[in-house]
């Protein structure tokens, strides 16, 4: 489709874009695309309701919070870059961006750091860096079906926050929470191949 | 009816002739006749019907007797037994009569077998991912199979000029291509027999069933200009006489499809005017089906590649026409008419192996043909998928490769065709039945049995092996539903220009001639409809709420997405005076697969207990299984606890209306409530919660509107003094956040 490259002109603001999040111009334009066709009303930005419509989030468990996660701060409306500034998180990791990386730059987005970043957000409600057991709690009922009784609830929310605690204060923090999935492939299990 | 069962047959009825004896007739020469009969034995009047519904009898009782082991079950596909079976039969009836009968002959199968197992994978068919991976399809349905039947017959033909081949069987390379092109083809019946058992993505499942469908075309094709080749004489053939095959090739396989089209074309705007007349639905689609299939047949065109476009086509349109009990109706009956037709088939397969004067054997001939067919598979797919693997978003993997070139088992399609062979001009068609019945017997036995334990080794080959601890459990359903989750966001396939363009094209002009006026017209006002819904009852509603989603009731409707709004008959619209939520809607029919685990303990409750993920594992298009299941249970609770949290977010914010500042909202007719609320303001310095009235009033609508009718229009009638002490519970939660106290509000606020 030669016309592509006309209409990366009407991204805004997309060079610094995409030195920010790393995408490809075909990954960008395909994004934004999405971003149009999701804001079926054009009024240039994403509220949660445009969320919501998809369908699948609303049998997805956790799909509530990650609608939370795409408005930081309680805000109402999300634009273009901030749609995609979410999504970086998830770009498959390259190893050419590796090694060519300047040290001395902010890590980019979607390193194995950020994505976990990004999941210790959806648990961490509060934000104090930490997740207490009752958050543990929270999220366990958000995920476990409704045979599996609120004690049974609370004696697996307390015996996991003890595995992953190692310095005893009852709650996790982020270098435990990171240090507890050392051995997964965070980078392909949080990657959309499709964003490049 | 009569005539039409007589090839079914065959012989038969000789030999039934034969073997019941007619002594039926009461009278014999000698005797006087008895006067008025009480009781007349008529064999011959009801014979033909009578052994075709024994047949069908036969073929179901097997089915149940089948099932009635689950570990039989879990490790045979289906398939297999019933091939098992019909050699079994095939045994006793060749023992009995002293001469084989009832085979599987080309007329029945093309003409009646056939049909309702296209049209029923046509109509199922997952449209979307169809076409999304058309590129794939195609490719491998149309170079994959020239690439096999070529390569194939070559290798025979080498094969037997290197003398392993004996020279009894008298073929020439013309004679081998023919043989390789009708032995190539992937078969549609048998994929999905065996890959309803082994769950494999979605992706990989749509590619090998898509591909065995469309190289219908390509076969035929190559069957009849082989066919016709041979019996021209090889000396004849001319040079355009290739290019006119090369030519067929593109008539036949665009003719079917234009064929198709056109019924669906016929069907989707016959169905939109059977309003009066509900009855005749279900028989409308299965005629003009039908009548497709004939169609095409009659003018040499591809009858399978007819059938399933006019399935993929009509779907939309006949859905949103049809009734709901209409739609229950097709889809059983298709279901019942292709799986009684897919088990008539397997086990006439084996019935027909037990005659042996249809054939003769050669080993170098057969083990020839099972070595290549296999190398040759693996090697045609392992080179395209190299080639597609460079154009596609998401590339086919090694798993992927092994077991597409593992899953392409041939069926009885190659069986009739090779039948259909005339034995004056091809004088080696003994040989080549021969080795078809072995071939398609080692692919659906030997591979169909084998697929699945190949398939589990595989995978568990790639995962890792450590015991995850508790946390590695819960984070890794964490991160498969955060990924769900945010492939939906994306969308999973991109953005695609010419669906799009497709889907305008549609809207603008398809739907509104072929879709009901009244569903084409609801699709669109549903989205209106948030903003037109008084307010006062989603308010009444809310409060409702707690009560109305634990109710057992509810059914998992279908999520109305903008672009499948088809899927939805609705009865009622969410009117102005806002009665609430009345729309009903259907059930969606998914079977997926979960993952399973054992540990001990903890392990086991956690696991037993956490939500699947979704992974693109599905079977679908299952011909067995139309029932509701787990996964169908896990969204129905997900969903419910999702709706109840967005409505408890809705209350603790909907009293904060008092509270905010008013800023100026937009007016929206029909929500006298709310800016009556707007207008108080008892405020203070504090700003308006950002959550939003009109985002989350739109959010308790979207629970309505996904409601199901018979669920509490009634109720919504609700005292006017629940407000008042609605706000009054509330009010505890927001001093909480240290605002005015609320009881000031209490009283301006009261509806």
């Amino acid at each position: 489709m030669g016309s592509r490259s006309s209409h990366a002109a009407r991204i805004p603001d997309v060079d610094s874009i995409r030195r920010e999040t790393g995408f490809s111009q075909a990954s960008l334009l395909r994004l934004y695309h999405r971003f149009r066709a999701l804001d079926w009303n054009e009024k240039g930005y994403l509220s949660r309701v445009d969320l919501q419509q998809i369908g699948a989030l609303a049998v997805n468990p956790l799909g509530d919070r990650i609608i939370d996660s795409f408005f930081p701060d309680g805000s109402l409306h999300l634009d273009f870059p901030g749609f995609v500034r979410v999504l970086a998180r998830f770009r498959p990791v390259d190893d050419e961006d590796n090694r060519n990386r300047d040290p001395k730059e902010p890590e980019p987005l979607n390193s194995r750091m950020n994505k976990l970043r990004f999941a210790f957000q959806l648990y961490d409600l509060d934000r104090d860096g930490k997740i207490s057991r009752q958050e543990m709690l929270q999220v366990l009922r958000l995920m476990v079906g409704v045979q599996v009784t609120e004690e049974q609830l609370e004696s697996i929310a307390d015996r996991t926050v003890q595995e992953a605690d190692e310095d005893g204060d009852g709650a996790v923090s982020f270098l435990e929470f990171a240090k507890s999935l050392e051995k997964m492939n965070i980078e392909q299990k949080m990657s959309i191949r499709i964003l490049k | 009816m009569l005539r039409a069962a007589l090839p079914l047959l065959g012989l038969p009825l000789a030999g039934a002739g034969a073997t019941e004896e007619p002594t039926q007739e009461p009278g014999s020469p000698g005797e006087p006749p008895p006067g008025l009969a009480l009781f007349r034995w008529q064999w011959h009047e009801v014979e033909a019907p009578y052994l075709v519904a024994l047949w069908i009898l036969v073929a179901s009782l097997a089915k149940i007797v089948f099932h009635l082991s689950r570990k039989v079950t879990s490790l045979v596909p289906e398939s297999c037994l019933l091939i098992l079976l019909g050699l079994v039969l095939g045994g006793i009836v060749l023992a009995v009569a002293k001469k084989a009968e009832y085979q599987l002959e080309p007329g029945t199968f093309f003409l009646f077998l056939l049909p309702p197992i296209v049209l029923d994978s046509g109509y199922f068919m997952p449209s979307r991912l169809f076409f999304d991976n058309l590129g794939a399809i195609l490719t491998y349905a149309v170079v994959g199979t020239l690439w096999n039947a070529f390569t194939t017959g070559a290798a025979l033909w080498g094969l037997q000029q290197a003398g392993l081949v004996a020279p009894r069987v008298q073929a020439g390379l013309l004679d081998f291509l023919l043989f390789g092109s009708l032995i190539s083809a992937v078969d549609p019946v048998a994929v999905l027999a065996v890959f309803e058992e082994v769950h494999v993505n979605e992706t990989l499942f749509i590619i090998v069933f898509g591909e065995s469908l469309l190289n219908d075309a390509v076969t035929v094709v190559l069957y009849k200009v082989c066919n016709s080749f041979v019996e021209m004489g090889s000396a004849n053939v001319q040079a355009t006489d290739y290019l006119k095959g090369v030519a067929s090739l593109f008539v036949v396989s665009l003719g079917g499809a234009a064929v198709g089209l056109v019924f669906a074309f016929l069907l989707a705007l016959t169905t939109r005017f059977t309003k009066r007349v509900r009855i005749i639905e279900p028989l409308l689609v299965f005629l003009l089906a039908y009548a497709a299939y004939l169609t095409a047949e009659m003018a040499s065109l591809s009858a399978i590649l007819a059938v399933t476009m006019c399935g993929l086509g009509c779907k939309k349109y006949v859905e949103a026409n049809i009734s709901h009990k209409s739609r229950t109706a097709v889809k059983y009956t298709m279901k019942t008419l292709a799986s009684c037709a897919e088990t008539i088939i397997f086990m006439l397969l084996g019935i027909s192996a037990v005659d042996s004067s249809k054939w003769a054997w050669d080993s170098g001939l057969v083990l020839g043909t099972l070595f290549f067919i296999l190398f040759f598979r693996a090697l045609g797919v392992v080179l395209q998928t190299w080639v597609l693997n460079q154009f596609r978003l998401v590339p086919l993997d090694k798993i992927d490769q092994v077991v597409m070139s593992y899953g392409g088992l041939r069926g009885a399609v190659a069986f009739a065709l090779v039948i259909l062979l005339d034995r004056t001009k091809i004088p080696a068609k003994d040989y080549f039945v021969a080795t078809t019945i072995v071939v398609v017997f080692f692919t659906v036995i030997v591979q169909g049995l084998t697929i699945k334990p190949l398939v589990k080794w595989l995978k568990v080959k790639r995962s890792e092996h450590h015991k995850p601890t508790l946390n590695q459990e819960l984070h890794e359903h964490t991160f498969d539903h955060i990924l769900a989750a945010v492939e939906d966001v994306v969308g999973h396939h991109g953005y695609h220009y010419w669906r799009d363009r497709w889907e305008q094209f549609d809207k603008k002009y398809l739907s509104q001639l072929l879709m009901r006026r009244s569903a084409y017209r609801i699709r669109d006002q549903i989205w209106d409809v948030y903003y037109r819904l008084n307010i006062r009852d989603a308010i009444s509603f809310v409060d409702q709420g707690g009560h109305v989603l634990s109710s057992t009731g509810l059914t998992l409707p279908s999520m109305p997405s903008r672009n499948s709004v088809a899927e939805t008959s609705v009865t009622n619209l969410l009117r102005e005076s806002g009665s609430g939520a009345c729309l009903d809607l259907q059930v969606i029919d998914t079977v997926r697969s979960g993952r399973d685990r054992e540990d001990a303990v903890m392990h086991h409750l956690l696991c037993g207990g956490l939500y699947k993920p979704r992974y693109r594992y599905k079977a679908s298009c299952s011909r067995h299984f139309i029932s509701e299941d787990a996964q169908e249970r896990q969204d129905k609770e997900v969903f419910q606890q999702n709706m109840k949290r967005r409505l408890e977010s809705f209350k603790s914010t909907k009293h904060n209306i008092c509270f905010t500042k008013s800023k100026p909202r937009p007016r929206k007719a029909g929500r006298k409530k709310k800016d009556g609320m707007a207008n108080t303001e008892a405020t203070n310095g504090k700003p308006p919660r950002d959550l939003g009235f009109q985002d989350t009033a739109a959010v308790i609508l979207t629970v309505e509107s996904e409601e199901e009718e018979d669920s509490d229009s009634s109720e919504t009638e609700k005292e006017d003094d629940e407000g008042i002490i609605f706000v009054a519970r509330a009010t505890s939660e927001v001093l909480q956040e240290g605002k005015v106290s609320g009881l000031n509000c209490g009283t301006d606020c009261a509806p």
